[in-house]
């Protein structure tokens, strides 16, 4: 079976207070920069076998709904390549 | 006297106040508590199981997330179904909103301030074996940096409608949590989860110099109470 890597790219919700974001916003701005917002998430790449891009998707779906996400508090984004 | 209540307290790799329930339960209880590795899949007989506090699986990817999957955690659904009951400390309570225990989640404290203190709670019920018999207002340690209680508002809508809030603190979260939740139970009662530590303000040998003893009534009442309830049959180990 062919490999796919996924990228999972997981963010709090835009209604959640991310306090480290505004922690490092605020660092940011004593440093003289110009930022408006900044959010912090989190980034994980698995290598998964499957037997087409679309099945290596869903399988990553199924990862992100059981344990990589807390869809209370987060939301998530895909990214599927081969190899 | 009712037999004692039989306690369980769920060992994780990680978490580091289990001899802290011990110590009360069973050195100052008298309870027979046995401590339950994460890997084993039955609780035995038990009245009680205790998920305490630490940092379970170094709380990796999110606290008490990689715990809910723990072998053990599937006999703990199951007790909890049957009306068990269960009870969260600190990441015990991260555990069980991650598990779907109870609702909501808890997040990275606002400010970001890891906060260890002494805090002064409001107790919104008296009717459950957890709280029977307090005072409306208590004082109990807490220490955690990812205590923030957050959910939607229609979730908190329905915590206030089936009165799960159980503790408040008062005046303010200083964690952020929306409406300043410590501890909610699910809508049978028999789950409770807190940050706060009832286990660190139990103990009369530690009472004089640190803590106080306002833990001290709810784990009398599950000694004294607890084993009724399975008794009756409330649930089967």
């Amino acid at each position: 079976m062919p490999t796919y890597t996924a990228h999972v790219d997981i963010h709090l919700q835009p209604a959640v207070l991310d306090p480290a974001g505004v922690a490092v916003q605020k660092s940011l701005q004593q440093l003289g920069h110009r930022v408006a917002q900044v959010r912090i998430g989190k980034s994980i790449r698995l290598q998964v076998t499957a037997t087409d891009e679309t099945q290596a998707r869903k399988d990553v779906e199924a990862m992100c709904a059981q344990l990589l996400v807390n869809p209370v508090i987060e939301t998530f984004t895909i990214t599927i390549e081969p190899g | 006297m009712a037999d004692l209540a039989r306690f369980g307290v769920v060992v994780f790799p990680g978490s580091n106040c289990d001899r802290d329930v011990v110590q009360i339960t069973q050195t100052c209880l008298g309870c027979p508590t046995r401590l339950l590795w994460h890997e084993e899949t039955s609780l035995g007989d038990v009245d009680v199981v205790v998920l305490p506090g630490g940092f379970s699986y170094g709380d990796y990817l999110r606290c008490g997330a990689l715990a809910r999957f723990a072998p053990i955690m599937r006999a703990v659904r199951v007790f909890a179904e049957q009306g068990g009951l269960v009870l969260g400390i600190c990441n015990g309570f991260q555990i069980l909103v991650e598990a779907g225990l109870l609702p909501g989640a808890l997040m990275r404290n606002q400010h970001l301030r890891f906060i260890c203190d002494q805090v002064r709670l409001r107790v919104e019920r008296t009717d459950l074996i957890w709280t029977a018999g307090y005072a409306s207002e208590i004082t109990l340690p807490i220490a955690h940096g990812e205590g923030c209680y957050q959910c939607d508002p229609a979730t908190l809508a329905e915590l206030e409608a089936h009165r799960q809030i159980v503790f408040r603190y008062d005046p303010v979260a200083e964690n952020g949590s929306v409406a300043n939740i410590a501890g909610i139970c699910n809508r049978a009662g028999n789950v409770l989860g807190l940050m706060p530590h009832p286990e660190r303000a139990a103990d009369p040998e530690l009472a004089r110099t640190q803590g106080g003893m306002d833990g001290w009534r709810l784990w009398q009442n599950l000694a004294q109470m607890a084993r009724a309830r399975t008794d009756k049959g409330i649930l089967a180990g």
